[in-house]
């Protein structure tokens, strides 16, 4: 229940930034729908059997890691510039598998995507332990790369409950 | 307090510059790289470095108001929609039978 | 000098962001394969967002930056839409089970 009202202020603070008015009328719709969006997420999240486990991320943990991530994108957006702008493309493509070790799919989702935010990898398929990563311009020190960001990730989750 | 402002403001030019050269980069390596697989990993410059160097720069420019906060919620639908349509795209084409180049390829066992 | 700097940056990325879309829609014309076409789809659709809200600052009036946020939205939605109309032949909803591997 307080998770519910929380998520209906958040939106509502949403709605007020979004618009800048200050009216009532404005400000009176925007609480009907909000607490409507937050009804009818419930009456999803009832209907649907689908159970996800429940994760707290570790806000100083994520804000490191978004800082280290940040560098990473800069890092290798200048590795594929180069790639790009040289006359002959060095390119050496390759399809390899990267183990995670995130339990809940919060986890591997934030993993997965900053894999294919990072320019020069993506992640093609999920399978049971790993994804199938393909990457531009591979080297044997990108399977070290990406072990030491899967480590980062599974820091910032922290215990996980059913 | 002057000085700072402008050297802000200095900052906001070189980013937004900086953030539109990683942009056409990223729409000429799509223009120029020979298969599909290589194509991908060119628009994700741009999703990337273009857009946090764009939306930073218009963000400092604009000073820290309601436009600031529009920006930073079109970087954050930008970071987890981009990387989504990216993955989905490969995805596709993976599983319609589009083989990365076979020249190098070996799907290797656990080694990493 | 500073007073008119703003306008020139923003003219030139303008530009450069106009060239740019121009390069993925000849990509988009001469892509051999869907997925190309798909990648180009939504790859100039990043750069409408850029280009509306460059073009709002430009002209003054940043209030353009809603009608970009929304374009991410839809532009979003519209690339998933293709991708699944041209995996499973429907929009609606399909029985969705995994393809065997190879």
């Amino acid at each position: 229940m307080l998770r519910s009202i929380l998520t209906a202020i958040f939106l509502f603070l949403l709605w007020y930034l979004m618009s800048g008015i200050d009216k009532t009328l404005t400000l009176g719709l925007g609480v009907g729908s909000s607490i409507f969006a937050v009804w009818i997420v419930r009456r999803m999240e009832n209907a649907s059997e689908y159970d996800s486990l429940k994760v707290h991320l570790h806000p100083i943990e994520l804000f490191k890691y978004c800082i280290w991530f940040l560098l990473e994108i800069f890092k290798s957006n200048w590795t594929v510039t180069k790639v790009i702008l040289s006359p002959k493309m060095g390119i050496n493509q390759n399809m390899f598998k990267v183990p995670f070790s995130q339990k809940s799919d919060l986890g591997q989702t934030i993993f997965a995507n900053s894999i294919t935010l990072t320019p020069g990898t993506i992640s093609v398929e999920v399978e049971e332990d790993h994804f199938l990563v393909h990457a531009l311009t591979f080297l044997p020190t990108d399977h070290e790369a990406l072990a030491e960001m899967n480590n980062r990730i599974s820091k910032i989750e922290g215990n996980v409950t059913s | 307090m002057n000085f700072l402002n402008d050297m802000l403001q200095i900052i906001a030019w070189v980013s937004i510059l900086l953030g539109s050269v990683l942009v056409i980069i990223g729409a000429l390596g799509s223009l120029r790289f020979p298969d599909f697989w290589s194509r991908l990993h060119a628009a994700s410059v741009t999703d990337s470095g273009g857009v946090i160097l764009l939306l930073v720069g218009m963000g400092i420019h604009s000073g820290f108001n309601l436009i600031t906060f529009k920006l930073f919620l079109i970087g954050v639908f930008l970071f987890i929609t981009g990387p989504t349509s990216s993955h989905a795209v490969a995805n596709a084409a993976l599983v319609s039978g589009i083989k990365p180049t076979k020249k190098k390829q070996k799907i290797s066992g656990n080694d990493g | 000098m500073i007073g008119t700097m703003p306008h020139l940056v923003f003219l030139i990325a303008l530009i450069l962001l106009f060239i740019a879309m121009i390069l993925v829609l000849i990509r988009l014309y001469k892509g051999p394969t869907l997925y190309d076409r798909v990648l180009s789809t939504n790859s100039f659709g990043t750069h409408t967002v850029l280009f509306i809200g460059v073009l709002g600052f430009l002209s003054g009036r940043p209030d353009f930056l809603d009608i970009a946020l929304l374009y991410a939205l839809i532009n979003f939605v519209a690339t998933i839409a293709i991708l699944k109309f041209f995996r499973y032949r429907a929009i609606g909803d399909v029985l969705i089970k995994r393809e065997s591997k190879k």
